[in-house]
């Protein structure tokens, strides 16, 4: 029997291992990350009842998170407040640059960490004012590979893929693709330039990864897209309030 | 790099339980781990002497159980061993799959070590 939860473990899991005279064998079956994801679900019923959706925005360095934000803001302005934790290595550029947007932004540096974890974001969630918003941007470190282990406590994961990357990104990166509730394929302005990106062919990356996700084509440039993405943005906030008032919380597609 | 942060929440997790069972010491650390858990198996190797320097599990031995990735068809109902970046059905084809293993990041079992080494036990009785 599992120690977390009490549920019966299929016989293969459960097998007897050789024992030496001096040792003793515990099953355990505990995932690696159960503290964090612990800590996560704490900052996701801390969210939920004070009614904010907390979105965690995920790509390379470079894919135009913080240029997303910015294009957000304006497009959302007198309709939907938000603030953003900023996720960096070493600076806090990106912070400084919404807030002179009149964006709310906490910055959290990590030094050495290549992903944010739930503490980081538990931290950062006191120095924010929640009753003043019903949407949280954390912007993650740029890194395709690390941040997708590690449940923060949002609602939904939006993974960017820039075009200057290649088409092909979902299929190199599973793990992060998998988990995303939407792709936005950004910098879209360039694509005829670059000539041989074919978003088609991203999404069927995407497919092959049995991710439903929807996935769109937009630059926070020249606004290709953004209507869309704000749509996905509403609908996400509707079906968030939806559930909330059936007390039920929702975790994103995967951690 | 976040093998060195998955490897200091084993070293905790694994120290924790040690405590609980007043072992003394660790001597194998048994994890399960799908290829869609985002880990590399090397890396987390490498890194575990670092992590579990000065703990009970410092002189435990690391043994990985690498699980094979399999999904459920939504459309046939069809199991498939899959690869990494194609999970659509083997048997229909369709890309509506579910995955069924193959993500796990498991802490399976720890081999405590509860009695006294021999030579420590010798001096004992000396």
């Amino acid at each position: 029997m599992c120690l977390d939860c009490g549920c019966q473990l299929a016989p293969a899991l459960t097998r007897d291992f050789p024992r030496s005279p001096s040792s003793e064998t515990n099953t355990i079956m505990r995932d690696l990350l159960a503290d964090n994801d612990a800590l996560a679900q704490r900052n996701r019923d801390y969210l939920d009842a004070r009614g904010v959706v907390a979105i965690n925005l995920m790509s390379s360095p470079g894919a135009g998170k913080t240029a997303l934000l910015e294009a957000t803001a304006a497009a959302l302005q007198g309709e939907i407040n938000f603030a953003v934790i900023e996720g960096d290595l070493a600076t806090d550029n990106d912070t400084q640059r919404l807030r002179a947007r009149g964006i709310a932004a906490q910055q959290i540096t990590t030094g050495s960490a290549c992903h944010l974890d739930a503490g980081m974001v538990s931290a950062a969630l006191d120095e924010i004012d929640l009753n003043r918003i019903e949407l949280l941007f954390i912007e993650n470190v740029g890194n395709l590979v690390c941040p997708a282990s590690f449940d923060l406590g949002q609602h939904r994961n939006v993974v960017l893929l820039s075009t200057p990357e290649g088409d092909d990104k979902p299929a190199k990166y599973p793990v992060m693709f998998r988990a995303a509730d939407i792709l936005l394929l950004s910098k879209a302005d360039l694509l005829p330039l670059l000539g041989d990106f074919d978003p088609a062919r991203a999404e069927r990356c995407l497919r092959d990864l049995a991710n439903p996700a929807p996935v769109i084509t937009l630059s926070a440039r020249s606004g290709t897209g953004l209507r869309e993405w704000c749509d996905w943005l509403r609908a996400a906030l509707g079906a968030e309030a939806l559930r909330a008032s059936g007390s039920k919380t929702n975790a994103p597609a995967s951690t | 790099m976040h093998e060195l942060s998955l490897c200091r929440a084993l070293i905790e997790q694994v120290s924790a339980l040690a405590a609980q069972h007043q072992a003394r010491g660790v001597s194998v650390i048994r994890l399960r781990i799908g290829p869609l858990a985002g880990v590399e198996i090397g890396l987390l190797r490498s890194a575990f002497p670092h992590s579990s320097r000065g703990s009970l599990a410092a002189s435990a031995v690391l043994e990985i159980e690498q699980t094979p990735l399999q999904v459920r068809c939504e459309t046939c109902g069809g199991v498939s061993e899959v690869s990494l970046n194609q999970l659509h059905c083997r048997h229909c084809g369709d890309w509506r799959t579910q995955l069924i293993g193959g993500d796990e990041l498991l802490l399976q079992a720890v081999d405590f070590i509860t009695a006294p080494a021999p030579h420590e036990e010798a001096q004992h009785v000396s």
